[in-house]
């Protein structure tokens, strides 16, 4: 009844954490049980080790938070060696998101990440807002985007999911020029770029200045790029920005996406993920819904 | 670590700026170390979506009670203090790692503000253990001496200072520490609150070669190791690294840590 299929990740559940927020499941892991899970998302690995952004990282908004973080990571061959058999063990599907500075780290990231056997796609990260080379750069112009996704693809042995930036006029375009590059996904969206200001100091609270938005407080705006691409490419797409319980998931799927994300939401109940997939069917028995794959883009569906 | 809601039993203000919060504990079924530290939900969730780090400042395991000390600071931390008794909190925890007592001599706390809260602990796990415990407390005024009395009366030496009376400078704690440090068998230096009084207690182990640990904070997101929100650089074997507060830390040997 929730199980759903995309391409490389069989999910007996369409709910995953998002990457970012979940770093590579050892913590979580000790909470509950990871198989629980549709699939992971692990934190972005980049080419070389990553020390992130200065501190304050982090600062809260009304439904939402700033994060600043700057991709912190250990890097590929860290990962390789140290996070992806630790779930390789388990049997839940990893989504592994993927940054880089220049197309060729993501290049050389994408080879080297989807060879693992833990790895059953890529996510293909062109949209974080933090970093000053890479990351969003690689997530603002059509053809930039599209150039990146074909060669990712040319060299991944598993299928890749763009990551796609709210911080763009035309989202359309966007998720167009990488369809027509390649990508087997999208996943959409990551943050918004905001800036708050403290009173007292009366400069800007985060280290960084800027950081990216997540939280409820984004949904209204995931919600409508969903609507407005799912009708106009093929692929499908895994849906995120502020989701908290069941009814946020089936918004999402009514919207046009094929499986969720989740992110702020594990910062304010660890456990909300394995929560939100127990309330699903629950929910989906309320509305006389047997197959949560029905509701795909349904508000737009004649 | 656990997810639990704990019911109020008291919430009140102690002067102008510091609330004291006690918890009914009884769902708590582990150890809770002193340094350790709870991620506290304030209220609202749409108002106030993030949780709060709050160091343990007392944890009573006959009575099944836990303490906090809390500065009011900013919207979290107000909308705390209109709980009431009989509302229930949301708290994560305990988390991080704690201090370590020493093996040998008394220890020697050094704290400023709300540091003290997390010192507390500290202070009664040694007394419990027949340690001798001194306590330099540092604040801005003489109603800012958290907790002064309460640390007398379970057997510390408490030494104040405070900006107001202009005691409170570098110039004037540092030999009042070093004599501590000559004068009564210190085995350990603790400091928190303070990163001038850190730096201080940092320089003064290395210089009389005596374990040291520090308790440092930093807004946190998750609270429990996952998002990097809490990073923070420390030196181990003579190469800097990145540590998240929350998870490797809040409490750090004192060498490791980089004080910027």
């Amino acid at each position: 009844m929730i199980e759903v299929h995309l391409p490389g990740l069989d999910l007996k559940n369409p709910v995953m954490p998002a990457s970012g927020c979940f770093a590579f499941g050892a913590e979580y892991g000790a909470l509950y049980d990871l198989n629980e899970l549709g699939a992971v998302t692990i934190k972005a690995a980049t080419l070389q080790p990553r020390f992130g952004n200065s501190t304050p990282r982090v600062a809260e908004t009304p439904s939402g938070m700033l994060n600043a973080i700057g991709l912190q990571n250990p890097g590929a061959d860290q990962i390789i060696k140290n996070e992806l058999p630790r779930l390789e063990k388990q049997k839940v599907p990893v989504l592994a998101n993927i940054a880089g500075s220049e197309v060729d780290d993501y290049i050389a990231t994408a080879k080297k990440i989807s060879r693992h056997p833990a790895v059953n796609a890529l996510e293909l990260n062109i949209s974080c807002p933090n970093v000053k080379h890479g990351g969003i750069q690689f997530g603002t112009v059509p053809e930039v985007a599209a150039e990146l996704t074909y060669k990712v693809k040319a060299v991944s042995e598993k299928p890749v999911y763009v990551k796609l930036s709210p911080n763009v006029t035309d989202i359309v375009a966007m998720a167009k020029a990488v369809e027509a590059a390649g990508a087997d996904g999208l996943s959409m969206i990551n943050t918004l770029l905001g800036m708050r200001i403290d009173l007292h100091t009366q400069k800007p609270v985060l280290a960084n200045l800027t950081g990216g938005l997540s939280g409820p407080a984004i949904k209204p705006v995931a919600i409508r790029m969903i609507y407005e691409v799912s009708q106009k490419v093929t692929i499908p797409i895994i849906g995120m920005g502020g989701i908290q319980n069941a009814d946020d998931v089936i918004e999402f799927f009514l919207a046009g996406a094929s499986a969720v994300a989740v992110g702020t939401a594990n910062f304010v109940d660890p456990f909300v993920c394995p929560k939100i997939i127990k309330e699903l069917p629950e929910k989906l028995n309320t509305m006389g819904v047997t197959d949560i794959n029905e509701l795909i883009g349904r508000s737009w569906k004649k | 670590m656990k997810l639990f809601n704990a019911k109020i039993i008291a919430n009140h203000p102690i002067n102008a700026r510091y609330w004291h919060m006690i918890l009914d504990a009884s769902m708590l079924d582990e150890h809770v170390a002193p340094g350790q530290f709870f991620h506290l939900q304030c209220g609202d969730a749409q108002q106030n979506p993030l949780r709060r780090p709050l160091s343990v400042f007392h944890y009573h395991q006959a009575s099944a009670t836990l303490e906090f000390l809390y500065l009011v600071k900013g919207s979290g931390t107000q909308q705390m203090t209109q709980r009431r008794p009989g509302d229930y909190m949301n708290l994560i925890g305990p988390l991080g790692r704690g201090f370590t007592l020493p093996e040998q001599g008394a220890l020697l706390l050094i704290a400023r503000g709300v540091g003290v809260a997390t010192l507390h602990a500290l202070a009664r796990e040694a007394r419990a253990q027949n340690k001798a415990v001194h306590v330099l407390l540092s604040a801005r005024t003489a109603n800012d001496l958290l907790t002064a009395t309460a640390l007398a009366e379970i057997g510390a030496n408490v030494y104040t200072v405070t900006d107001q009376e202009g005691t409170s400078n570098l110039e004037q704690v540092r030999p009042r520490l070093e004599q501590l440090i000559h004068a009564e068998k210190i085995g350990a230096l603790y400091s928190c609150g303070s990163r001038r009084l850190s730096k201080l207690a940092q320089d003064l182990a290395e210089k009389y070669h005596l374990k040291g640990e520090l308790a440092t904070e930093a807004h946190m997101a998750c609270g429990i190791g996952d998002c990097y929100a809490c990073a923070c650089t420390i030196r181990s074997h003579g190469q800097l690294k990145t540590a998240r507060v929350c998870s490797d830390g809040p409490v750090f040997p004192i060498e490791q840590v980089v004080i910027q």
